[in-house]
């Protein structure tokens, strides 16, 4: 469930991103500059306008905030929450607490795959979909579930589980014609 | 009177499709302009039968479950419009017994007393069910600090996060401990896989828990205050925000609270980042500074040097949400209830192969078997009771001939499980205990934030044995060194993940030892669940040599010609059960 280790390359050969608009940070960092505790919710904050946590941001925090590389990154790596890659525009979380575990969660992350083809933790070549696994969603008596976006699905089967996905990519197709 | 519809909308019900009844409700409501009013409120517990629906109207109550999209349009023909209830569907009412009368008589509902009975998100509401009279009453008589914290003590209540260390005694340290600066942290960090006590209450009662502060941090003297909430619950941070704006709007957050001098207080809820170890408190406290959620030496504990090295007082969800209720009807309406040792109720997460799964909320004492054959209306599909699992991760799975013994704190605790914070996780014949067991160590592996040696690899080395068991490749000697690290990670770690992390496995060899046994000596799995230890054989009475089995295994190891019996080569399967689900005369068996 940990996300993968990345940003090992030296400063100078890193590609500035054009699609990356850092200004987006700056209501934030007015927000939590002066504040006591203000990494983890600087982070947060970064990830929910990028969906994840981009390179450069950390050097603007660096820079502005004055907060050390060494220490977001290692906040950044230890939280489950915070992605260091970009994510597809759907999250599907599959939880895999307990109670889901008991009643066959694995076999919901299974059919995932096989109709995605894609693995847990990866994101799809049309960065639509992003598969993960996560701890627990809350919603024991309703297992297996799994959550996109802010909705949550319950008592799936692996086709039931795919055949949400599927209602999810012809809604977009829609939306694009 | 003007008849109400009240529709259940926690994070289970809305995943069961309440949000589209709720407005498909209100679309009816519009379409025929009914004189009726809708309202919202949260989870009661009855998880089983989501969607539910409440209506009431001058007969009284009448509560009806599994009220799915397409039965709304029946039920407000007949009961809205036609004042007849329908009462096959309903579960509780008033008026007559609905089919869930068991569930409900079982049950004292002290700490979730609103929930499912309110609308979360109107303080109106919530005042007319009591909320911050207790403080009103505190504040008005005057009582003193020490009453307060005399009146937890005599309640007896126990931390309801799985500590169970005593909440009064835990109060006194922080108020004798003499600083200008405290603070009151709220935990609702519910990271036990398969527990959602604490994300009910914090959806469908908020202001219990903010009131419970409010008092915890008047007895104590703090003047800051922070629930730490996990971010996996997005509705139960949004109903937090809203309650604490009406608080501090109504002045029961603010300056010189309640006309009481000096007594200034306000909280604000903090996002959780997704580590289970911030559950530990001086984690929690490391996480709310911004810094990874690691755990560090006790003592000093935090009711000396918390947050920001000030005295800190951390108390779970469910405790808060008692409080109120306590200080208002005196300790003995809490300690009636109870063994000696365990006062109160308390509320248990009923999941996993269980009929009814929900939540419910016991006296002390009573048993487990009460709770789950009786509350919980037995095993789902007429299986067989194998185990439950208690505590979580850090605790352990008790057997059947254990289910008579009484639920406290002492106990639950010989039996090698804990009490922890509530989930109650039932296992039928289906599951595999040696899986159980390296599900929960992967769990801890994954969790462990690695400062101890022996959490950090130890939990690797036995996660890397119990895999192995699982797929066949298990040896002589495993279970010992099973058994004699676990106990070197029970001494060897600091805080409660790295010590209580063994316990699934201990409790299981326990119990369930043969089990291990059977898979590592007899390579079979008793439980079927292992795929590597199946062997799948046709049945040749039931083969119709339809070929689909054959055209479906992705080895080839099936022979057989049309209308033939067919046979599967044990040698070249890969035990994948594609044939098994693709068998459409249950002609394949698996032993």
């Amino acid at each position: 469930m940990r996300i993968n280790r990345k940003l090992n390359k030296p400063k100078e050969v890193i590609e500035i991103n054009d699609e990356i608009d850092l200004s987006l940070i700056n209501p934030l960092i007015n927000i939590y500059k002066t504040k006591k505790g203000n990494l983890i919710p600087l982070l947060q904050g970064v990830q929910s306008i990028y969906g994840y946590i981009p390179e450069e941001a950390f050097y603007k925090l660096n820079k502005d905030v004055g907060l050390e590389l060494a220490a977001m990154y290692g906040v950044a790596t230890f939280y489950s929450q915070f992605r260091l890659n970009p994510v597809g525009k759907h999250i599907i979380k599959v939880c895999h607490g307990t109670a889901c575990h008991v009643q066959n969660a694995s076999k919901i992350t299974d059919a995932i795959m096989d109709s995605l083809k894609i693995n847990d933790g990866e994101t799809t070549e049309d960065n639509m979909f992003t598969l993960e696994s996560v701890a627990c969603l809350g919603c024991c008596s309703l297992a297996p579930v799994m959550m996109i976006g802010d909705e949550t699905y319950g008592k799936l089967t692996g086709k039931s589980s795919v055949k949400v996905i599927k209602n999810i990519k012809i809604q977009e197709s829609k939306a694009n014609n | 009177m003007k008849k109400q519809i009240i529709v259940g909308l926690g994070s289970c019900g809305i995943a069961a499709g309440a949000s589209k009844v709720y407005d498909k409700i209100k679309d009816i409501i519009s379409a025929e302009n009914l004189d009726v009013e809708l309202k919202q409120t949260s989870c009661i517990g009855m998880c089983y039968k989501e969607p539910l629906v409440e209506i009431i109207d001058d007969n009284g109550h009448f509560l009806y479950g599994d009220i799915t999209e397409d039965k709304v349009m029946d039920l407000m023909e007949s009961h809205v419009e036609n004042d007849e209830p329908i009462k096959d569907l309903v579960v509780d009412s008033d008026m007559f017994d609905g089919s869930e009368k068991k569930y409900f008589d079982g049950q004292v509902k002290i700490a979730l007393r609103n929930c499912g009975y309110m609308d979360p998100e109107s303080i109106e509401e919530a005042e007319a069910h009591k909320a911050y009279d207790a403080l009103r009453m505190i504040a008005g008589n005057p009582v003193s600090r020490d009453a307060v914290i005399q009146s937890v003590l005599d309640s007896g209540i126990r931390g309801r996060g799985g500590g169970g260390f005593s909440t009064g005694m835990k109060w006194r340290f922080a108020k004798n401990n003499e600083n200008e600066m405290k603070y009151i942290i709220c935990n609702a960090d519910e990271g036990d896989p398969g527990a959602f006590m604490d994300r009910s209450l914090l959806e469908g009662d908020p202001h219990a828990i903010i009131e419970g502060m409010i008092i915890g941090a008047y007895a104590i003297g703090a003047s800051g205050g922070v629930i730490y909430c996990r971010a996996e619950y997005p509705l139960a941070i949004k109903r937090l925000n809203i309650a604490l704006a009406q608080a501090r709007e109504k002045g029961y957050l603010g300056k010189n609270i309640m006309g009481i001098d000096d007594f200034n207080l306000d909280i604000y809820v903090k996002e959780g980042a997704g580590a289970f170890v911030c559950g530990e408190e001086t984690a929690l406290i490391a996480s709310v500074e911004g810094e990874r959620g690691m755990p560090r030496k006790r003592p000093p504990f935090p009711a000396e040097s918390g947050l920001w090295k000030k005295p800190t007082n951390i108390n779970n969800v469910e405790t808060f949400a008692n409080i109120p209720y306590i200080l208002l009807n005196g300790p003995e309406s809490y300690n009636k209830y109870g063994t000696e040792k365990s006062k109160g109720t308390k509320v248990f997460a009923l999941t996993g192969k269980i009929a009814h799964g929900g939540l419910v909320e016991v006296p002390m004492g009573i048993s487990i078997r009460e709770v789950i054959f009786d509350l919980g209306g037995g095993i789902q599909d007429g299986k067989k009771f194998k185990a439950v699992q208690l505590g979580g991760p850090s605790g352990g799975c008790i057997p059947e001939h254990l289910l008579d013994i009484p639920i406290d704190y002492d106990s639950v605790n010989s039996t090698g499980a804990i009490m922890g914070s509530g989930g109650m996780v039932v296992m039928d014949e289906t599951t595999c205990m040696v899986d159980m067991a390296r599900f929960f160590l992967a769990f801890t592996q994954d969790e462990s934030c690695g400062k101890c040696t022996f959490c950090r690899i130890g939990t690797k080395r036995m996660l890397e044995i119990l895999t192995r068991i699982t797929e066949g490749k298990g040896r002589e000697g495993d279970i010992e060194q099973l058994e004699e690290l676990s106990e070197q990670i029970k001494d060897g770690s600091l805080c409660g993940l790295g010590q209580t992390a063994p316990n699934p496995v201990l409790t299981t060899l326990k119990y369930f030892r043969h089990e291990y046994e059977a898979h590592i000596y007899d390579h079979k799995c008793p439980a079927k669940n292992c795929k590597a230890l199946l062997t799948y054989e046709i049945i040749p009475d039931m083969c119709t040599g339809c070929t689909v089995c054959a055209i479906k295994c992705p080895t080839d190891t099936i022979t057989g010609t049309k209308k033939e019996i067919h046979f599967i080569e044990q040698d070249g399967c890969i035990q994948c059960g594609e044939c098994f689900s693709r068998c459409n005369f249950d002609a394949i068996k698996i032993y």
